[in-house]
């Protein structure tokens, strides 16, 4: 049997890289997506270099996973950036770079993974952020996308059940990655303290729940958010 | 030489057909209605149609198109209402990719 196939963008560092470690240790064929080179060498790892909010280079992508692979059966939308600061204070430039990413990127790898999944269904999970329910302050155009990210996640998961395609999201708290390196301490620690258990996500966190939404056995699983760390 | 856009489109509907409850009458050529008023097609016959559509548009002419559009759900003027707007509406998207 082939293994599965697993789609993870903003595989590069943080949280997405090691994603795409624990499924490539699980003995997925993964498929990475980043703006910079990958770094991990694996004979069942590929990346491709790629904005996500790229429609051409994101179509030449899903061509070749076409042709080289044959289907999909994860896509994991993990790709997202962030930029803190006051509404009042925020430049536009940052807001449309922010929505590009972290909605319209988002999107467009569900759009195309729905077509490459319809022949046999397959797992789309999304991840949103802990910033919708708490409404935190200095991340308005973060949290907005986000909540983007929420109501994409349950109207497409309406959209493909017809085709047995699942959409789920995963709403973790802070983790120590690049997007909370910004983020003062003190802000992080009023974050923590706003959750039922109040300590950083790790990566094992994360790596539970998605197991959980990609899992075959999880096909009633769909257009649920699920926030980490009792949010 | 490579087939016209509307051979690529019947070959495509002609292919789904036997999936559909009621087919597409294909004898009709462009006229053949697909979607919309009178179509045969639900919504998720549609997506069928387009990708496979866009997959022998890659196959045959080597292009990458999506065929998306904002007039798709459209009654009226949607490109994907017959055999013949499908055609047309695709012909553009490939003129267009080869352009950009």
């Amino acid at each position: 049997m082939s293994p599965c196939v697993t789609l993870i963008t903003g595989a590069s560092k943080g949280l997405g890289y090691r994603l795409a470690e624990h499924y490539l240790a699980q003995g997925n064929q993964v498929i990475g997506v980043s703006r910079g080179a990958g770094a991990i060498q694996h004979e069942r790892y590929a990346h491709f270099e790629a904005d996500v909010a790229d429609e051409a280079a994101v179509l030449q992508l899903f061509k070749v996973i076409r042709s080289t692979w044959g289907s999909l059966d994860h896509l994991i939308n993990n790709a997202g950036i962030a930029s803190m600061n006051h509404a009042v204070l925020t430049p536009m430039s940052a807001v449309r770079r922010i929505l590009a990413t972290n909605v319209e990127g988002l999107f467009l790898f569900s759009r195309e993974a729905a077509k490459l999944m319809r022949a046999r269904g397959g797992r789309i999970v999304n991840l949103t952020s802990v910033a919708v329910p708490l409404k935190l302050e200095g991340e308005a155009i973060y949290a907005a996308s986000k909540a983007a990210v929420i109501s994409l996640t349950e109207v497409l998961a309406r959209e493909l059940a017809p085709l047995r395609i699942t959409v789920n999201a995963l709403g973790p708290g802070p983790i120590a990655t690049d997007l909370v390196r910004g983020v003062p301490e003190k802000k992080l620690n009023e974050i923590l303290a706003r959750q039922a258990v109040k300590r950083m996500t790790e990566p094992k966190d994360v790596m539970h729940a998605v197991d959980f939404f990609l899992s075959a056995d999880s096909e009633m699983i769909t257009g649920q958010t699920l926030f980490l760390g009792g949010v | 030489m490579a087939r016209s856009m509307e051979e690529l489109v019947v070959q495509v509907v002609s292919e789904l057909n036997p999936s559909l409850a009621e087919p597409v009458p294909i004898d009709r050529g462009g006229e053949a209605v697909l979607y919309g008023r009178n179509g045969v097609l639900d919504s998720i016959a549609l997506v069928s149609l387009v990708v496979a559509l866009e997959q022998l548009i890659d196959e045959e002419y080597g292009v990458t198109v999506a065929l998306a559009d904002e007039r798709a759900v459209s009654q009226s003027s949607s490109p994907f209402r017959t055999v013949g707007t499908l055609a047309a509406y695709a012909e553009s998207r490939v003129q267009e990719a080869k352009r950009s």
